[in-house]
């Protein structure tokens, strides 16, 4: 587990960088797809995502008048790299060899970095559209990111452990935390769903009001890895509430060459961050965007209130589970 | 916070077409609007002077891309009025059929704008694709999706045979249960329901004053509509029924326009059911005689007038076009005043607002538009601008 080669096959390869990659591509492609296909639509083919990266990647990059050239730059690559970075802790296979007691926390934090990148972008931009969009990014993340870290540290309180893939090990000898959190599971999907800005919570984004929103003035490769990094973060995401929710790539039983349960494993995975993104496409087609003063109420009123109950059960049963 | 000017257009994403709103808002509330309209002036008005009255009617047509049959139709009823004429049973009928799909085609295709402007782009897809079988049924019988161009002076340009007529009347439960669907989501559907419900609130007192036409207005309870009021084409014979509604806001329009939606396969239906037989045009004269005219229409976005004054020859000697666009934009400005930036398109959506058709004049003014005197210093190989020889210019 520790042989330098094997971290950095995984960091690098797979279910590193490059899987990552691939995946993000190929699920923001099905999302595509089943928002096509719901909408009667044709919908782009496979590699359309692929084509599209490539295309903004060769475009000219254009410097708006008086914006730091530098950040603009970079803001977007650490966006980038806090993503794949999260990704590195969560299970894709069986464990993830980089797990560490609290890795749990630095994945919620990391995935926070890009919503930052949004507002920084929306500041720097020195355009009316992007500073709207970014004052809303950064609106809309004191909304959804209170309950969504709540939805998501119920299932460590019960689990007993801060480390994702401890609690994927929890879950492999009880049953699946969604049994237990069923409304932490609805609030993370819900504040995911916010946290990614799709709609009905592409409130910052939103075209027919803001352009672009703080992409707005986002050129060529600017665009395309910031593009890429919501892409990336859909997999991080899914596959945190997979592992989270869902019992994450495990299975309950010990199959017998070793290498299956890692084979068996990923299928598992690849199915339950599928059946997540379907969830999550589902929403958006069914809903027109809400404004973010409707969200604001919403968010706080019943979302935060329903993440706090389910906390408070987490607690409750948590206590019972002890003394009885 | 201070006031700051969020200006939109003349080009932006949520326009079709150009127009340029400055919005003054504070914070994200709006304090007022300041508009400027004039974009696409195409000077039809003049062409129109300049052309007999068969070349007049596919180019009034081309007015509007949406409305296109009523322009033609007002044009033509108005000459029709001044010339005296008797226009056959069965040609109204065929012009109500076409006036009514149109109807149709305007109202699927602005609930599925309005739904994009609150980015429910499912709603947007889906009465897009249902508009295709009212374009389907109109190029059946017309020839054309768009520009049908069946009006002529004195009756319509090609009959209906059993046929289309039959083709048309099968659509019709289709369309029916399609509308039912959108009858349900928009009094269901929640997101619809939270950026809709409240906004762009106007009273009937205000709808009035404003002078609002069209859905608009009936959505604020005034209860008026040409085709009842004013009744033309076939529409005294046709049973039917004005749909207003007292909800006053964005939603109340959805509701009239989605109740017209109805009301309109209704007359399609009957319309297609009674079309009584007989010739389809009666000849018209060559020359219309002295005469001005108001003519009167109710377009799918409200009152659509064309004044038309003739002066004894084959063309007009003035045709002036009011569009209901115009007549609703001061309650747009109205309606915006202290709501949130974020329902700007919504409700300037809210009045299906056609900006190239309601484009009557354009003002140039050469001394304040930044880059002439650029361009003609340069010209003149002289200095920069700014200097005292381009103040001279």
């Amino acid at each position: 587990m520790t042989d330098p080669v094997f971290i950095l096959l995984y960091i690098v390869l797979f279910p590193g960088f490059i899987f990552l990659f691939v995946y993000a591509l190929f699920l923001s492609f099905l999302d595509r797809k089943i928002v096509a296909r719901m909408q009667n639509r044709v919908g782009p083919p496979f590699y359309q995502p692929f084509a599209d990266l490539v295309k903004m990647l060769a475009k000219e990059v254009i410097d708006p008048d008086g914006v730091d050239r530098g950040l603009f730059d970079a803001i977007p690559l650490v966006a980038l790299a806090a993503v794949m970075t999260a990704f590195l802790y969560v299970p894709v296979t069986g464990y993830s060899p980089l797990a560490f007691p609290g890795d749990l926390v630095v994945v919620l934090y990391l995935m926070i970095i890009p919503t930052f990148a949004l507002f920084l972008l929306g500041w720097l931009s020195r355009n009316i559209f992007s500073a709207i969009g970014g004052i809303r990014a950064a609106t809309q993340m004191f909304i959804y990111e209170v309950p969504f870290f709540l939805a998501l540290l119920a299932p460590a309180i019960m689990a007993g452990t801060w480390s994702i893939s401890g609690i994927v090990v929890w879950q492999q000898h009880n049953t699946w935390l969604v049994f237990f959190q069923p409304i932490g599971f609805v609030v993370a999907l819900i504040c995911l769903q916010a946290k990614l800005e799709r709609t009905p919570f592409d409130i910052p984004e939103a075209e027919t009001e803001i352009v672009a929103g703080p992409l707005t003035e986002l050129t060529g490769r600017r665009l395309a890895i910031i593009h890429l990094t919501t892409e990336i973060s859909l997999v991080v995401g899914s596959a945190l509430i997979a592992a989270l929710f869902l019992g994450g790539p495990m299975i309950p039983w010990t199959l017998s060459p070793s290498w299956l349960n890692e084979v068996v494993g990923f299928c598992v995975f690849l199915v339950k961050t599928l059946a997540v993104l379907l969830v999550l496409s589902s929403i958006k087609v069914a809903t027109g965007r809400i404004r973010i003063d409707q969200l604001n109420d919403i968010g706080w009123k019943y979302i935060a209130s329903a993440a706090l109950v389910q906390v408070g059960m987490v607690l409750v049963i948590n206590y019972l589970w002890v003394t009885l | 916070m201070p006031e700051v000017v969020i200006p939109i257009g003349p080009q932006h994403p949520a326009l079709k077409e150009p127009v340029n709103f400055r919005i003054i808002a504070d914070g994200e509330k709006i304090v007022r609007l300041e508009l400027e309209l004039s974009y696409t002036h195409r000077g039809i008005e003049k062409a129109a002077e300049q052309r007999n009255f068969i070349r007049v009617l596919p180019l009034l047509e081309r007015v509007c891309g949406i409305c296109s049959h009523s322009h033609a139709t007002v044009f033509a009823k108005g000459i029709e009025e001044i010339m005296q004429l008797e226009v056959p049973p069965r040609a109204q009928y065929i012009r109500t059929i076409i006036a009514e799909l149109e109807r149709m085609h305007s109202h699927l295709l602005w609930l599925g704008v309005a739904a994009h402007e609150i980015g429910f782009n499912t709603l947007f897809m889906w009465t897009w694709r249902d508009r295709e079988a009212v374009q389907d049924t109109l190029e059946e019988m017309s020839g054309n999706r768009v520009h049908y161009n069946m009006n002529e002076i004195g009756g319509v340009r090609c009959d209906l045979n059993p046929a289309q007529v039959n083709a048309a009347l099968s659509r019709v439960p289709v369309l029916e249960e399609r509308i039912k669907k959108y009858v349900d989501m928009v009094n269901d559907e929640e997101t619809l329901l939270l950026r809709f419900r409240g906004v762009g609130r106007m009273s009937k007192e205000e709808a009035l004053k404003y002078g609002a036409v069209g859905p608009t207005a009936r959505a604020s309870g005034v209860d008026y509509d040409v085709r009842r009021d004013d009744p033309y084409l076939a529409y005294a014979e046709v049973p039917w029924d004005v749909v207003t509604d007292t909800e006053g806001d964005v939603y109340g329009r959805t509701r009239v326009r989605i109740g017209e939606l109805r009301e309109s396969v209704q007359i399609v239906r009957y319309c297609l059911e009674n079309i009584p037989a007989g010739p389809i045009r009666v000849d018209a004269p060559k020359n219309a005689p002295k005469g001005e005219i108001l003519s009167r229409y109710e377009a799918p976005r409200g009152e659509l007038a064309h004044y038309i004054r003739t002066n004894g020859t084959d063309k007009v000697e003035r045709v002036d076009i009011r569009t209901p666009t115009l007549a609703n934009w001061t309650s747009v400005a109205m309606c915006l005043v202290n709501q949130n930036i974020a329902d700007i398109p919504v409700i300037v959506a809210a009045i299906d607002p056609c900006l190239s058709c309601t484009s009557r004049l354009t003002v140039t003014n050469r001394e304040n538009r930044p880059g002439v005197a650029v361009v003609r210093a340069a010209r003149r190989g002289s200095s920069l601008p700014g200097s005292e020889d381009e103040e001279k210019l």
